[in-house]
């Protein structure tokens, strides 16, 4: 017999307790990560432009400087965690902009007259069929290299796929009758929208940020590596491995310990997708 | 190895999840070769299951614990996965739920029908070609040469359920599994069906086993009915001798709700004004045509009026516009002509959102699907506490102690507050369902086949309820069902819907007594009874 304490409450996100093992570590590096992001520039040993040791430039690990020095002298160390901001913050804000400009959009298609949603799924796919680093490039060769530029250029780029996919899980559940039931009601739209739908679709919202998360980390990393991204002195984790490059035939950590921590940055938030994205198994 | 029956199960136990719950324990049954056992039981209780192990196959999270399965000679259980695709298919095969789901739209009827031949090298093509051509006329299908050459949605849905037939039986196999093969049918289109797999199952001499819910149906089809609860045998006895002297009490239970049933309904004052009055309406789907009416119509003309405290029901096929008469008046499609008046006030009929409040909330729906009716994300409380606040102002105290009551009101323990939906079962559902429409206070409640996604048991329940509701509240009801059986129990009046047009009205006992339209006719003669040999009766008259 079930008792009344026992009974399955009403379907909620996981808390991050049920989540499973591999996934619990993703988020402590990730949160280690946006720590790091936030006090980066007050914790560093250095100041990330100081030239520390202008000698022994690309310099090997040594307890002095944990991760070696970069070409010009300076303290690796000190330049990842001034760089996390960049790195980490910047595709955090830009993925959080553009999935809310798609969720207004997506649920607006949803709710509104055939019309509307068909104009606006053609919009969003014309900007869909636009290769997105090129159309950075050249936004940010037109525009000029700040990062407010960039962050506007990247959360336009993301609008069209948190557009669809939003589109996509409201879709679905708009057709259910509980829907139908609230607009029988005389619901507002706001209300069918923020009660009925977004819990309903939230899974997939956090799902589709974890993956724009990655997408954007990796393609402002690019355009850093590239030279278009963020600019000297200021350095995000792509932009180090780029101006140690020289250093890849010295085997210096100059270059690879940017390039590792942008990897644990993806993995981990991968690894955090999943538990979210995992639907709970019937019993 | 010659005097063992052809299938033998012996303390099948079958768990399900991490917790290895047992959701079938030691079922033990038998089948002689060339009978026809019939699984019957609510939803639950491991009919299904049961079925598909004697093709060796468990569902995803299910394993086959323990037991014996031998079916044609073969220890099912001991096949490897090589075997068993030599098994399956060929030896044994399936006829599942739904045809629609289970053939590819995509491909020919033909070519998924012989694919199995082909696929088994037991004949070739053009053999497997004739051989579906003769099953097809087996089958009583029309043009058997050449239907096969269709595409899935060109054909009907009855006709693709004999279609599936047909595939299960292209190798011959020994053994076949009907899977509730009529639910998703009209019951005219089922008597067709049902006679269909009694002449494949005689003229093939296969032996059958038959999954249903559907007393009426089983007694058509088996010569052997098992009876499951909970995933344990309740009874196994010859049919005839089950339907007429059932041993288990729960079969006596199964039997007394699958009857026909006349619940007394609460006195209505003769002058009782009318609390719905619709005249003239006209709807349909796809946009309006240059006449103002729109390019596909589903309802043509439907006028009529509810007094206080009545139930009117309306009763057709799939596809008849039943359930669109039902939205076009909850205000979610819109009406292309036609007027409607609640309580004497003029009803909008172009959307739900034009309507006056006090329109709203005096005439409320409750949705088929109990499953998708309610949002899984919110707590029953929350549920049934929106329309408390949205229509009454409720807040805090006072909202929490009306749940509670609403809770009282259609019968379910005051502690589910607190659950979310999944953690309800199916009736327990559609009583919330219920009660969210209750917490407004209507005058008129649509409900639109609030009974067809339950259980015999569970669904007569509902429907009892529903009447006690009418004399405690005075509601009225528009009551929409596709099961004739349903609408007489608990409708005063009756209208029958066919192509989107009233054909017929009348009281609750003439219509069955004296149909008068062609379909009411054939409505009222294909309703499956508990008789055996009710089946040849009726196909002998038509």
């Amino acid at each position: 017999m079930i008792g009344a304490r026992s009974l399955p409450r009403p379907l909620r996100l996981r808390r991050p307790g049920g989540w499973p093992l591999l996934s619990l570590a993703g988020a402590a590096v990730f949160a280690f990560w946006a720590g790091i992001a936030v006090f980066g520039g007050l914790l560093a040993p250095h100041a990330p432009g100081e030239f520390v040791d202008s000698w022994d430039t690309l310099a090997p690990v040594s307890a002095q400087y944990p991760l070696g020095t970069d070409y010009l002298g300076r303290d690796v160390l000190s330049r990842i965690m001034a760089g996390a901001k960049y790195t980490v913050g910047l595709p955090f804000l830009t993925a959080g902009l553009a999935l809310f400009a798609g969720l207004v959009l997506g649920v607006s298609a949803t709710l509104m007259r055939d019309a509307f949603d068909t104009a606006l799924s053609w919009l969003m796919d014309t900007f869909n069929s636009l290769p997105s680093t090129i159309f950075a490039m050249v936004a940010v060769a037109g525009f000029g290299t700040s990062i407010p530029v960039l962050a506007t250029v990247i959360t336009v780029l993301y609008i069209p796929s948190a557009y669809r996919n939003v589109r996509a899980a409201a879709q679905t559940v708009s057709r259910l009758d509980f829907i139908d039931a609230a607009r029988v009601r005389g619901e507002s739209s706001l209300y069918i929208i923020f009660r009925e739908i977004l819990p309903n679709i939230l899974p997939n919202l956090l799902t589709h940020f974890g993956i724009m998360f990655i997408y954007i980390a990796l393609l402002l990393s690019g355009l850093s590596f590239l030279g278009l991204g963020i600019q000297p002195p200021e350095a995000d984790w792509g932009a180090l491995v780029a101006e140690n490059m020289v250093g890849l035939s010295y085997g210096a950590p100059a270059v690879f310990a940017p390039a590792l921590c942008l990897i644990s940055l993806t993995v981990s938030m991968t690894l955090m997708v999943d538990a979210v994205s995992r639907r709970r198994k019937e019993p | 190895m010659q005097d063992r029956p052809f299938i033998e199960v012996r303390g099948l136990t079958i768990t399900a999840g991490r917790d290895r719950r047992q959701i079938v324990r030691d079922v033990s049954f038998t089948a002689e070769k060339g009978e026809v056992v019939a699984l019957i039981g609510e939803s639950g209780s491991g009919k299904s299951t049961i079925a598909l192990s004697l093709m060796g196959y468990a569902r995803p999270g299910c394993t086959i614990a323990g037991g014996t399965i031998r079916v044609a000679g073969q220890d099912v259980r001991a096949l490897d996965a090589a075997g068993l695709r030599r098994f399956r298919g060929k030896t044994v095969s399936y006829v599942a739920q739904s045809a629609a789901a289970a053939f590819n739209p995509g491909w020919r009827i033909r070519s998924q029908i012989v694919e199995a031949a082909t696929l088994h090298g037991t004949m070739g093509k053009a053999e497997a070609a004739g051989r579906e051509a003769a099953l097809m006329e087996t089958l009583a299908l029309p043009d058997p040469a050449q239907i096969g050459a269709r595409y899935p949605h060109q054909v009907s849905g009855g006709q693709l359920q004999r279609m599936m037939a047909a595939m299960a039986m292209i190798n011959a196999p020994e053994v076949i599994i009907f899977d509730e093969p009529t639910t998703a049918l009209d019951v005219t289109t089922q008597v067709e069906v049902l006679r269909a797999f009694k002449a494949m199952v005689k003229e093939q001499g296969v032996t059958a086993i038959y999954v249903s819910h559907d007393l009426g149906v089983v007694a058509q089809m088996a010569d052997r009915i098992l009876v499951l609860k909970d995933g344990e045998v309740m009874e196994n006895a010859e049919a005839g001798e089950l339907l007429e002297r059932p041993r288990a009490a729960f079969t006596k239970g199964l039997l007394e709700a699958s009857r026909p049933r006349r619940l007394e309904l609460p006195e209505a004052p003769a002058d009782a004004p009318p609390v719905l009055e619709v005249q003239g309406i006209t709807a349909g789907y796809g946009g309006t045509g240059p006449d103002g009416l729109p390019l596909y119509p589903v309802l043509h003309d439907i006028g009529f009026s509810i007094p206080r405290g009545r139930t009117l029901g309306l009763i057709g096929e799939s596809g008849s516009g039943k359930s669109t008469l039902g939205r076009v008046l909850a205000g979610l499609v819109p009406a292309a002509k036609g007027s409607a008046l609640i309580n004497g006030r003029e009803l909008d009929l172009r959307d739900a959102a034009r309507r006056r409040r006090q329109d709203r909330r005096e005439l409320q729906i409750v949705f088929q699907m109990a499953d998708t009716a309610l949002n899984p994300r919110q707590s029953v409380a929350e549920i049934l506490g929106r329309p408390l606040g949205f229509y009454h102002g409720l807040r805090g105290q006072a909202r929490t102690g009306r749940v509670a009551e609403l809770l009282d009101m259609v019968r379910l323990p005051r502690h589910l507050a607190q659950a979310g939906p999944r953690a309800l079962s199916g009736g327990q559902k559609q009583r919330v369902n219920l009660a969210r429409t209750l917490a407004a206070e209507p005058a008129l409640v649509i409900c639109d086949e609030v009974t067809s996604a339950l259980d015999t048991v569970v669904a007569n329940a509902v429907v009892e309820l529903l009447v006690e509701l009418q004399r405690e509240l005075g509601l009225s009801y528009l009551f929409i069902s596709h099961d004739l059986g349903k609408v007489e129990a608990m409708c005063s009046e009756v209208m029958v819907l066919w192509k989107g047009r009233e054909v017929e009205r009348a009281a609750r006992d003439s219509l069955t007594r004296d149909p008068q339209h062609p379909y009411t006719k054939e409505l009222v003669r294909a309703v499956p009874q508990l008789r055996r040999g009710w089946l040849e009766e009726v196909t002998a008259h038509g």
